[in-house]
């Protein structure tokens, strides 16, 4: 049937008209349009950024655990960032901590999750042949890559990356003599991140307007997996969002290389005054959080999409509350827009302003809280089959409670002004947003792997994996809480020469540096599953965790096009598991309801009417369309 | 019977569903929302930072003014090319893309005009806040214009190839949608520096 609607339309627009795999390697596998490629070389991007940064918080780790350590045995990595004492240059101290969370925070949780999830999920998991833009897609990929290779070439810089903090606020990185970090190293920050920007936009741009407009017949929104309702909402933040960045950092940019002084005022160097007049450092801290809120919700909204696919799945049973679900995460979407100056309650801010703010941050507490017990009653009572990516999503669950916890206490202003900038700071968001959507991530990959690779990953090897981190990143963070109520500032190089903090908590400290050390070594127990699965895994048989969602519908190694012939077309809700009355205990999305009239609930009977007309819409496939 | 009339639908160019539209209009819509979002950073942090006093005061040279009047004019004739291409009348529509394109040139000259009154009137863009906001809103706008101006050559060649014409018009929409968001934008940003000056 395809074949003849082509056909038939082909002489009209033979022009624009291309189905065939590109046969050519660079097309195929480097510069593809293909969102499958685009996905696995963001996954494989993600991977190696997450190796880099993941190693520079071992290394600052060792230096905050073991402060007398003889750090020689970094020499060969580290050259000159070693001093002749064998102790870590403090500059380059606060050169790793801004590039950890720079590397984790965008490359690998917003780059690293969404372009990897997006790109793969959305078409497959609504019925598309493709991303809406190819071609967008693939720029937004290589935008990426370039940005990468500036951040990554920072790293070898002279004078060091950048080193004023991830959040770069200014005067600090406004000034190339304030730091070391604020040289060349912050120039190519910020060059870097405003390709960043450039290809976050793009590819948003491409998840919104697929989402929107390419899902097969019948996947009305509320059919659609709530994977892609997250992903929908993350690219709508991002694209809401990432402009202000923009903005914010255009602006540094002209007051860094033009002297301008949007954010430099009345300041004095060497007792020398800045010809500077008038600038607002503020300023910069309003625009910065208001893209660093929604930030936090581009990182955790994907691996919260992942976690209720995968929860549902393996607990054979409906989401519990998928409404419920979608509402909040979209009242998750909208508070962030409206509570980034809780990132800024010392900033001397109206304590006025600060209870309205504060107020509207202890509301989001609501639907975090619903989504956790939506998790929690769809555990409840299931058949639960705990595969690694269940499990990586049940830790998502843990740790998305226990950092949330902390995230009312830091909401209040009152107390925030005590615990701002200490280690509590630190053990929160590592926590509800760090580790949480780190294990979205890894469980995504493990659930998602046979649909990518057509290969199984090791389940023993990924349980070991698991636990290892699991328990390593309680080790790690748990802790933090306490040396954070004790004062202990977040970003200092060492302890060593204030009282409070000299005597006291240097065993805890040393505690959470083994623990970092184990945890990271657990790592590569992933690194080498997921390379020795890649080429000697287990064959995956088509639905190899008998899940309802379309991608389980394509081969198992999808082409270009995704489905051969038609695309299947969706008559239920992708959550029909454990049917009371059905063969299975799960129906695929694509089955319609008049092959299950031994399941079917007196509403549904009713829809099968209606399913021949859901068959006689139009397609939105694109290989149909005349352009 | 029925099944020939259904696969005749689907390769005709046929009215808009009502599900989803044209995704490379959505596509543009999405561009021009961040855009939006770029320039609303920008005037809100212009907000909040004249709130905080210490805010030179000059005039706003008048060929902004005049460089506003060639911007709509512009608009005018983009619409006019819209109109000419789903009449198939294809002399008028490169005559108005061609008009637009110029207009577009002109535009940008003007604003550098007034860039160079600004320096006269000893604004410059490394000083107060007040004047390097002047210069960094009128320039991310030319940047953008000069986006814009890159769509309109792609329509013209276009519109010199047939390729544009009454069955056939996604491009076209497109590049006049792009063209009139870049007038109204001008106009809000202009009218907001008329207002909170």
């Amino acid at each position: 049937m395809a074949t003849v609607e082509t056909t038939l339309a082909a002489p009209a627009h033979i022009a624009e008209h291309e189905h065939h795999e590109p046969d050519n390697f660079w097309r195929k596998y480097i510069f593809s349009e293909d969102h499958k490629t685009i996905a696995k070389q963001y996954l494989i991007s993600g991977i190696l950024w997450a190796i880099i940064g993941i190693s520079m918080s071992v290394i600052f780790r060792l230096q905050l655990g073991f402060p007398n350590m003889e750090l020689g045995f970094l020499k060969p990595i580290l050259r000159g960032w070693i001093t002749d004492t064998n102790k870590l240059d403090p500059n380059f101290y606060l050169a790793l901590i801004t590039m950890h969370g720079t590397i984790m925070v965008f490359f690998v949780l917003t780059a690293g999750l969404s372009g990897t999830f997006s790109n793969f999920l959305i078409p497959l998991q609504i019925g598309a042949r493709d991303m809406a833009s190819g071609f967008l897609n693939m720029l937004s990929y290589w935008f990426f890559f370039v940005a990468s290779v500036i951040m990554f070439f920072s790293l070898f810089l002279e004078t060091g990356p950048a080193a004023g903090g991830w959040v770069i606020y200014p005067p600090l990185s406004a000034l190339p003599q304030a730091h070391m970090g604020s040289e060349l190293g912050m120039t190519l920050w910020l060059s870097s991140m405003a390709l960043f920007i450039v290809s976050q936009l793009l590819g948003g741009i491409n998840y919104i307007t697929t989402v929107i407009n390419l899902r097969t017949r019948g996947m009305s929104f509320s059919k659609l997996p709530l994977t892609i309702w997250a992903f929908l909402l993350t690219a709508i933040l991002g694209l809401i969002s990432f402009p202000v960045l923009l903005s914010a950092s255009l602006l540094l940019i002209f007051d860094r290389s033009f002297g301008t002084s949007f954010y430099l005022s009345e300041i004095y160097i060497n007792g020398e005054a800045l010809p500077n007049v008038g600038g607002s450092p503020i300023l910069f801290q309003h625009l910065f959080w208001f893209l660093g809120h929604p930030e936090v919700y581009i990182v955790m909204l994907p691996a919260l999409g992942i976690t209720s696919e995968i929860i549902a799945t393996n607990a054979r049973k409906p989401i519990f509350g998928y409404r419920a679900m979608i509402a909040s995460m979209m009242g998750i979407a909208f508070l962030a827009f409206i509570v980034w100056a809780h990132h800024m309650f010392v900033t001397g801010m109206n304590p006025f302003l600060g209870s309205i703010f504060m107020f509207l941050t202890l509301i989001i507490a609501v639907p975090s809280a619903v989504k956790s017990f939506n998790y929690i009653t769809t555990l409840w009572r299931g058949n639960i089959r705990f595969t690694p990516a269940m499990l990586f999503s049940i830790g998502l669950v843990s740790f998305f409670i226990s950092g949330g916890v902390t995230g009312l206490i830091l909401g209040n202003s009152a107390l925030d002004i005590q615990l701002h900038d200490t280690y509590f700071v630190v053990a929160h968001f590592h926590l509800v947003m760090g580790a949480s959507s780190a294990f979205g991530l890894l469980a995504g990959v493990y659930h998602w792997f046979p649909k990518m690779f057509g290969r199984l990953m090791n389940e023993k090897l990924g349980y070991v994996h698991f636990w290892l981190t699991f328990i390593g990143i309680y080790s790690v963070f748990f802790p933090m809480h306490y040396t954070g109520i004790a004062g202990f500032p977040r970003r200092y190089y060492a302890f060593t020469s204030y009282d409070f903090t000299k005597n006291i908590f240097a065993d805890l400290n040393s505690f959470i540096t083994i623990a970092a050390i184990v945890t990271f070594s657990a790592q590569f127990l992933f690194l080498f599953n997921f390379a020795y699965s890649l080429f000697r895994g287990k064959r995956s048989p088509q639905n190899p965790w008998k899940s309802n969602t379309l991608e389980w519908t394509a081969p198992v190694s999808p082409k270009h096009g995704n489905w051969p012939g038609e695309i299947p077309a969706v008559y239920r809700w992708p959550y029909d598991y454990s049917k009371p009355g059905a063969k299975d205990d799960f129906i695929p999305q694509n089955v319609p309801y008049s092959q299950t009239p031994e399941s079917n609930l007196p509403h549904e009977n009713e829809l099968i009417g209606l399913e021949r007309e859901i068959e006689a819409q139009n397609l939105n496939d694109q290989f149909n369309q005349p352009h | 019977m029925k099944e020939e009339l259904e696969s005749v639908d689907y390769t005709i160019e046929e009215p808009e569903e009502t599900l989803s539209m044209n995704p490379k209009k959505f596509i543009m819509w999405l561009f021009i929302v961040s855009i939006i979002m770029l320039f609303a950073a920008m005037t809100s942090a212009y907000l909040v930072r004249r709130a905080e006093g210490n805010w030179l005061e000059y005039t706003i040279p008048a060929v902004f003014s005049y460089s506003t009047g060639v911007l709509i004019f512009s608009s005018l004739t983009m619409q006019t090319a819209l109109w000419a291409a789903k009449k198939d009348r294809f002399g008028l529509m490169r005559l108005a893309i061609s008009i637009t394109f110029v207009s577009g040139i002109a535009f940008l000259y003007m604003q550098f005009q007034g860039w160079v009154q600004l320096v006269d009137q000893k604004v410059f863009f490394v000083g107060n806040p007040a004047g390097s906001f002047m210069y960094v809103f009128t320039g991310l706008h030319a940047f953008h214009l000069i986006s814009g101006l890159i769509v309109l050559l792609y329509a013209l060649k276009a519109a010199f190839q047939l390729t544009i014409h009454a069955k056939s018009l996604d491009q076209m929409e497109i590049a006049t949608t792009y063209w009139h968001f870049l007038d109204v934008l001008w106009l809000y940003l202009f009218a907001f520096l008329i207002y909170f000056h």
